[in-house]
């Protein structure tokens, strides 16, 4: 029975007011021509900074729900849209120059980047399959138009649809997992979910049967080998703004995603003991299949893509070792993995013009003489993807192994650093071409609208982060402990 | 007792003014840089007095020990101190620093600050791998100087030095992220600590033993490097620019050893007295064979750098045989060889400078126009043959020694190849310096200056010192040897 109160209406605060004000951006577009189109930029980034605002001053220390419990509003959750928000906005300084330049300097491109953040923080609240459902689903049809939001490009079409139809096939695995599981349970509140399943075990095979299409499910949205096929294509094929934005912001959904649905909602007995084995499988498997392909790339894009498929096998990992610190450890590494890709994606689009994209590995030869000062900022990104210390990528990888020793997985631990070893190739091969390799271009980088600077930002962060790794590890640990 | 952070200023002193080095140094050959990148090597070397005076020489525990939580969620520390061992160490590091920048003042034809500036942090990195008693702080600073070095040798290399960068970087990573892996398994065994002193008294069943010490072994066997790991290190040698040669050969090379020296031994006492008869045998096979690959070499920098591998040879021996003798003499012998094979690239680089070649046979009769070089480079060529009377002779004799304390037929053997040692380095002399003038570019040659001269003066007075008294060097082993010994006697499983 569902029951409406107005102190719900507060709960959920942060995401009635993007919805207002993505309603307003929609609405404010139609009177603007394409030579005022900048009144619909700062708009959304207006926007964007309000709602950053409001989230912060909505958090509290406390669980909330709303919605006859359907809506969940907790520290985990507003950290995670905190930082989305925070990617979402960076993604449009990045991208200010690259999308002005092309076609796709367009209102669609605002509104739906607001659009797949609400999208975002609906997932990230969710409490309900349903509601998890809706919001995954706000998120992906948003991204799916955008990618193809370049309508000439050939190779963006066919991205989109490729994305399109793969994740439309993804979510019916989803959804008919999520109904195996309600006719196991008879419920489709996670918490309730969870507690029936301990406390009635006749259902278990076929909870354990939707179990499966649920991890699949999940295995495709994350990208996890072997089902990671649309990744490459979407992140070459898309604009490489709309790469941006799938390769960062979404990553905060998709923990919190795995973080409700299998933790919150099945996270005891069985159910945990099966889903760890297919997260150990699944991780494992990324990394070693994502590095290895990442080696034979020519196309920056293809190559980071692979690269994030290797990540997102560290991060399943962490949930894979089913212990409390693990899900924090899971948690830092999305967060550094996102911080170091909107860096690298950040000066993919930095250094493309008009009619250049950048986005071949050899376009970066001699980057260190034309440009020491961003060659410099790309080294420490790199370092830290590859989890070289001091870099925070290191930090990263260190939490995760050692949850990994921690559960008993020396064998896994090991093979995960060896196949680091082999990513730190091609993460090195950046640098070699930077630092190592004559000039080709050798035009220097010109400032573009503080970009340049948040991209300095961003890239210091990687080293700073590395010096005190511990104030974000245990604000990890302690956000997760409200939960858990 | 000293009580200010000492070993972190000595730590920070170097990376700070790397820092601001690089920030001074955005035009090629700014003065303001180099003199300030001079002074900071200076100040580095200078920090270490204090710590010569007050170090106690009694004290088989660490000293001058600074400690803060660093990590909280994860236990690990912020934890540095120092024993005999690391103190030279340390010693050997802030000079060989300071005599590359005053080496490489003039010859670097671009970007000097940022050259110099990698140098100094290079610098501070090692000093930090010396002084942490933290697992994982030793690990982030014995990871970290691969960054520098990488960059000073796909930078400022040579030829091929893109391909030997890589190789250099790959190797090295490969070995270090298994001992990763050891140390979270350590940090479980002991309930949550990443303390290595903790770890000298944990208990371990053998089979963990043996395990963990293949992951240190992959890290510090590549490191020293002993044969058959040690491809690497002649194609590092030879491409990389004269100062990269001398703090690889110098300060890196004994990061290695000196990993086996404080974690191999003393947490794992019962594999290394198991595994040792492998380690002697690829120690010794370094040793000979080696020694034979470096006779034919037609580079001098490569022949340097394959008698590195086999003088290094002689550290790991001197490690494994654990006795008294052997493992004063091996630590001796680093320290020697730091000096010997750093002033040994320094004359290289000096003949480089002004010939821009490497090639045994461009040479010959370079002591007519060159005669005070000769004279050093004679000295160093001596030293690296082991004569009586330079600090080659103190670390090879010992461990010699303890070698047939040990076992005859080890100190038979490695006592052999002294003479391959004396006539592979000698006649490489003889060819490169002695005889007519060859060519006319040798013709060309005009002596050492003042400053190459201050250089290898500086090299040549240690040399002479830790041969004709080496005890103001051992003075601070003993008791150091004495407690290592004892850890290692003692079972832990």
């Amino acid at each position: 029975m569902v029951t409406f109160e107005p102190v719900d209406l507060f709960i959920a605060l942060p995401e009635i007011v993007l919805l207002v004000l993505g309603c307003l951006v929609l609405t404010a577009d139609l009177f603007v021509s394409q030579k005022a189109r900048y009144i619909t930029a700062r708009l959304t980034k207006f926007s964007l900074l309000l709602i950053g605002l409001v989230i912060l001053l909505h958090q509290s220390d406390s669980i909330r729900y709303a919605f006859s419990d359907m809506y969940v509003a907790d520290p985990i959750s507003d950290f995670l849209k905190l930082l989305s928000c925070g990617s979402v906005l960076a993604m449009l300084i990045y991208a200010k120059n690259y999308i002005e330049v092309r076609a796709i300097y367009t209102g669609e491109f605002f509104t739906l980047t607001l659009f797949t953040l609400l999208g975002m923080m609906i997932m990230i609240s969710a409490n309900h399959f349903l509601i998890l459902y809706l919001g995954l689903e706000l998120l992906s049809l948003s991204l799916y138009s955008m990618v193809a939001l370049s309508r000439g490009a050939l190779v963006s079409s066919e991205a989109a649809v490729k994305y399109f139809i793969l994740g439309a096939l993804a979510s019916g695995f989803l959804l008919y997992g999520m109904s195996m599981i309600y006719g196991a349970t008879g419920s489709l509140l996670l918490p309730e979910v969870a507690s029936r399943l301990s406390t009635n075990p006749e259902g278990i095979n076929l909870a354990l049967f939707g179990l499966v299409f649920v991890v699949a499910g999940i295995a495709f949205k994350v990208g996890a080998v072997p089902f990671h096929m649309w990744v490459p294509d979407v992140y070459q094929g898309a604009p490489t703004a709309i790469t941006l934005l799938i390769g960062t912001a979404p990553k905060f959904a998709t923990y919190a995603f795995i973080f409700r649905l299998l933790v919150e909602g099945m996270g005891e007995g069985r159910m945990l003991l099966e889903w760890k084995q297919m997260l150990l499988l699944l991780g494992v498997l990324s990394i070693g299949f994502g590095n290895f392909v990442a080696i034979a790339q020519t196309n920056i894009k293809r190559m980071l893509a692979y690269s994030t498929i290797a990540h997102m096998g560290f991060l399943l990992l962490g949930f894979a070792s089913g212990i409390k610190m693990g899900i924090a450890a899971s948690m830092f590494y999305a967060v550094t993995y996102v911080l170091s890709a909107l860096g690298a994606f950040g000066m993919i689009l930095f250094m493309s013009r008009r009619g250049f994209e950048a986005d071949e590995l050899k376009d970066f030869k001699g980057l260190s003489r034309a440009s020491p000062w961003y060659a410099f900022i790309m080294l420490l990104l790199m370092f830290s993807m590859a989890g070289i210390p001091p870099t925070v990528g290191f930090w990263a990888k260190l939490s995760i192994l050692q949850v990994i020793v921690e559960a008993g997985h020396i064998g896994i631990a090991s093979f995960a650093v060896i196949m680091s070893l082999i990513g730190a190739f091609y993460y090195l091969r950046i640098i070699k071409l930077m630092f190592f390799d004559a000039v080709e271009t050798g035009k220097p980088l010109d400032e573009q609208n503080g970009s340049g600077i948040l991209l300095g930002i961003n890239g210091l962060a990687m080293l700073g982060l590395g010096f005190l790794p511990g104030v974000l590890l245990s604000f990890c640990e302690r956000i997760i402990s409200f939960s858990i | 007792m000293l009580d200010y952070s000492i070993l972190s200023l000595i730590i920070w002193v170097p990376i700070v003014t790397g820092v601001i080095v690089l920030a001074l140094g955005a035009s090629d050959n700014s003065a303001a840089g180099k003199w300030t990148a001079l002074i900071g090597s200076l100040v580095g070397l200078l920090l270490v007095i204090p710590i010569w005076v007050f170090f106690d020489t009694t004290e088989p525990l660490m000293q001058f020990e600074e400690s803060a939580l660093w990590i909280e969620t994860l236990n690990i520390n912020y934890h540095l101190g120092i024993d005999g061992i690391s103190f030279l160490l340390v010693f050997l590091n802030c000079l060989t620093t300071f005599v590359v920048i005053l080496a490489s003042w003039e010859f670097v034809a671009e970007k000097i600050c940022q050259y110099f500036a990698s140098f100094l942090i290079l610098s501070g990195l090692v000093n930090g791998a010396f002084c942490a008693l933290d697992a994982i702080l030793f690990y982030v600073f014995f990871e970290a100087t691969l960054i520098p070095m990488f960059v000073i040798i796909g930078v400022w290399g040579g030829y091929n030095r893109v391909y030997a960068a890589l190789k250099f970087f790959l190797y090295t990573l490969t070995g270090s992220l298994l001992t990763l892996v050891a140390l979270i398994f350590l940090y479980r065994e002991s309930n949550g600590s990443f303390s290595l002193l903790e770890y000298h008294n944990l208990r371990l069943p053998i089979f963990q033993q043996v395990l963990i010490f293949g992951a240190f072994f992959a890290a510090f066997a590549v490191k020293i490097p002993i044969w058959p790991v040690h491809t690497w290190l002649p194609d590092a040698h030879v491409e990389a620019p004269t100062g990269g040669s001398v703090v690889l050969a110098a300060v890196l090379l004994k990061l290695g050893a000196y990993g086996f020296l404080r974690l191999s031994l003393p947490i794992l006492p019962d594999a290394s007295q198991m595994l040792a008869p492998v380690m002697i045998f690829l120690a010794l096979t370094s040793i000979v064979y080696i020694g034979f690959i470096a006779f034919v070499q037609p580079d001098i920098k490569k022949l340097i750098a394959y008698s590195s591998v086999a003088h290094m040879g002689f550290v790991t021996l001197g490690i494994f045989i654990f006795n008294v003798n052997g493992l004063m003499g091996a630590i001796i012998q680093l320290i020697s060889h730091g000096f010997v094979s750093g002033a040994l690239f320094l004359c290289i680089g000096v003949l480089y400078d002004r010939m821009h070649t490497r090639e045994i046979a461009d040479y010959g009769g370079v002591v007519n126009k060159m005669p005070i070089f000769a004279s050093f480079f004679m000295l160093f060529a001596m030293a690296n043959a082991g004569l009586p009377g330079t600090s080659g002779f103190v670390g090879e004799f010992l461990v010699l020694l303890g070698a047939i304390n040990a076992n005859f037929w080890f100190g038979f053997a490695a006592g052999s190849t002294l003479i391959i040692g004396a006539a592979y380095t000698l006649w490489m002399y003889k060819r490169v310096v002695f005889g007519e003038i060859a060519n006319a570019k040798v013709a060309g040659l005009v002596d050492i200056n003042s400053r190459e001269f201050l250089v290898l003066f500086l090299a040549a007075t240690f040399i002479i010192w830790m041969g004709v008294y080496p005890a103001s060097f051992t003075q601070f082993l003993h008791v150091t040897v004495d407690q290592l010994l004892s850890h290692v006697s003692i079972s832990k499983l």
